[in-house]
């Protein structure tokens, strides 16, 4: 029975991985006792930028019915901090290491894979959900051209294989993923966290102070394995899937619509011991299944 | 580097020792678990739901510890769904808890000097525990804010220090804040350590700021993780955090205990 997976040419020795800003760098989860990072097929850090980004104003997290509402605003240490303090800290285990990229323009993002050029970094996520200035506070990943575009400058500038992130507030997801595979990106990964809002009654007030946030957890798993389905059948390049993932029969559900990989997200929140037992459940179910490996499943629902 | 390599936390299925409403929609529950080794006075667990429909942990301070029997105590008020559903709780449900999470008041803070324990409503619970641990202050008093006279924790925390009590009616006590009352019995201190609305945080802070002494305040925030990574818990620091690099440090995490001057409410 055979547990890797690969991506762009880089073997995991699992298709479990972290999603990003669900598990800061690995070290709380880590050093808490919660998670042996060395069971991970990848961990993927926070969001990062070329400088430090305070975020949104409180309060930035609300919960929902089965999932929860974030409005962070990617606040970040910024690109020098995670190469001096967070890559060292990884280094120790035996996982991949997946640095998640935000910027505000292109040139942003740009500044931020060139110093990780030389780093010892398996892939990068790039992060297209960020309003992006040039273009009146649209995210990078909601128009094809925009999307499109970075992807070329990134693929043209970065030394690791490029995973776009794409957001699925868009019309079809196929015509982002179609773009980000034209451009050249290595891999997709989907889907971030849907557009919602909460509305305080007694208060009389929207429950964020950002008033919209994006909406994570169980409650768009069925969103996000239909679009996974969806991108499978429309792209070639392998895909990472997530939302809402509690345990291991929801990350088989993506990998049977056509993911490769797989991130745990906010039930990190509910239980911290999920990613590994997600690698457990999944090693269970090839042995009760005689999967010896994982191509065998992957996309198997057509 | 930042890791600390060891700072333990456990998420563990516990089990409800007793519980008993003590006010108005407010619970005393002693819960048998594990994490009662490693509770110290300031800092809280997350409790979360059977009801997989709200899925996040409610963050609730610990009020006290019995070591010997393995039990830890929270009060809580009963505020949204969570709450209401740990308050129909009977003596050996289930209950799922992580923890200890945050840093705790510095109680060394307190040694050889004159000492205000200050607890505003629902703040109060965890006053109880930096009263029961406090050791060789020069003197304590406990200064308990209430709305009325449903004056829960009172006779507990008078166990410890003599304690003087403000209500918003009037009913017990000096009519009034907690300021109110430490003006009207002319008390006096170095370091004040409180918990309590943000209000009354804030006229604590005033008030150091005015006497010179030196305040410790507990602060919450909404909530997801409860351990320091989705960021959602932020306060606006007066210098840049060593850790985050912005002017925020995390509630869960870095606090919720912090010297007041250091954060900006």
């Amino acid at each position: 029975m055979n547990t890797e997976i690969t991506i762009a040419g880089v073997t995991f020795k699992n298709p479990v991985m972290t999603a990003s800003g669900t598990f800061g760098s690995g070290m709380e989860y880590s050093d808490a006792g919660f998670v042996d990072l060395n069971c991970l097929g990848a961990v993927v850090t926070k969001g990062v930028a070329n400088v430090p980004w305070e975020g949104n104003p409180t309060p930035r997290v609300q919960e929902t019915y089965g999932g929860m509402l974030n409005a962070i605003g990617l606040q970040n240490p910024g690109i020098d901090v995670l190469i001096e303090r967070d890559l060292p800290f990884l280094k120790q285990f035996d996982t991949r290491i997946i640095v998640n990229v935000c910027g505000r323009t292109v040139s942003d993002y740009v500044e931020v894979v060139e110093k990780l050029f030389d780093q010892p970094v398996d892939l990068l996520e790039i992060n297209v959900s960020c309003p992006n200035v040039k273009h009146g506070g649209i995210a990078f990943g909601q128009h094809p051209r925009s999307l499109f575009d970075i992807t070329k400058e990134m693929k043209a500038k970065a030394k690791q294989p490029i995973i776009m992130k794409l957001s699925p507030n868009v019309t079809d997801i196929t015509e982002m993923a179609k773009a980000a595979e034209a451009a050249g990106s290595d891999a997709v990964s989907l889907i971030n966290t849907i557009t919602g809002m909460k509305i305080d009654v007694h208060k009389r007030a929207f429950a964020l102070a950002n008033k919209t946030g994006g909406l994570s957890g169980p409650a768009i798993k069925p969103v996000a394995v239909r679009m996974v389905y969806q991108v499978a059948n429309a792209v070639k390049i392998p895909i990472i899937g997530m939302g809402g993932i509690a345990n291991a029969e929801d990350a088989l559900e993506f990998m049977l619509a056509g993911a490769t990989g797989v991130a745990v997200g906010a039930m990190n929140f509910v239980n911290p011991y999920t990613t590994m037992e997600v690698v457990k459940g999944i090693e269970e179910y090839m042995q009760q299944y005689g999967i010896e490996e994982l191509g065998e499943i992957i996309g198997a629902v057509k | 580097m930042e890791s600390k390599g060891n700072d333990l936390k456990k998420k563990e299925t516990a089990r409800v020792y007793k519980q008993q409403q003590i006010a108005p929609g407010i619970y005393d529950m002693w819960i048998t678990t594990t994490l009662a080794e490693r509770a110290k006075p300031g800092q809280f667990i997350s409790v979360y739901t059977q009801d997989k429909s709200t899925l996040l942990p409610r963050p609730i301070s610990i009020c006290e510890t019995d070591l010997a029997n393995g039990r830890l105590r929270i009060v809580y008020r009963v505020a949204g769904k969570g709450t209401s559903e740990f308050s129909r709780y009977k003596t050996g449900h289930r209950i799922d808890v992580l923890g200890t999470l945050g840093n705790g008041f510095p109680l060394e803070k307190a040694e050889g000097r004159r000492v205000f324990l200050v607890g505003g409503g629902i703040g109060i619970p965890p006053m109880l525990s930096v009263a029961k641990e406090l050791k060789n202050a020069a003197s304590v008093d406990v200064i308990v804010g209430y709305r009325d006279k449903e004056l829960f924790l009172a006779d507990d925390l008078a166990q410890y220090a003599s304690v003087h009590i403000a209500t918003e009616d009037g009913s017990v006590g000096t009519k009034g804040t907690v300021i109110d009352a430490i003006e009207a019995e002319r008390l006096k201190a170095d370091v004040i350590f409180a918990c309590g609305p943000m209000p009354m945080l804030r006229a604590i802070k005033k008030y150091c700021i005015e006497h010179g002494s030196q305040a410790f305040i507990s602060l919450e925030e909404r909530m997801a993780c409860g351990v320091g990574v989705c960021l959602g818990c932020v306060v606006k620091t007066r210098e840049v955090d060593h850790h985050s690099h912005v002017k925020n440090a995390r509630i869960c995490t870095d606090g919720p205990v912090y010297d007041a001057m250091d954060v900006e409410i």
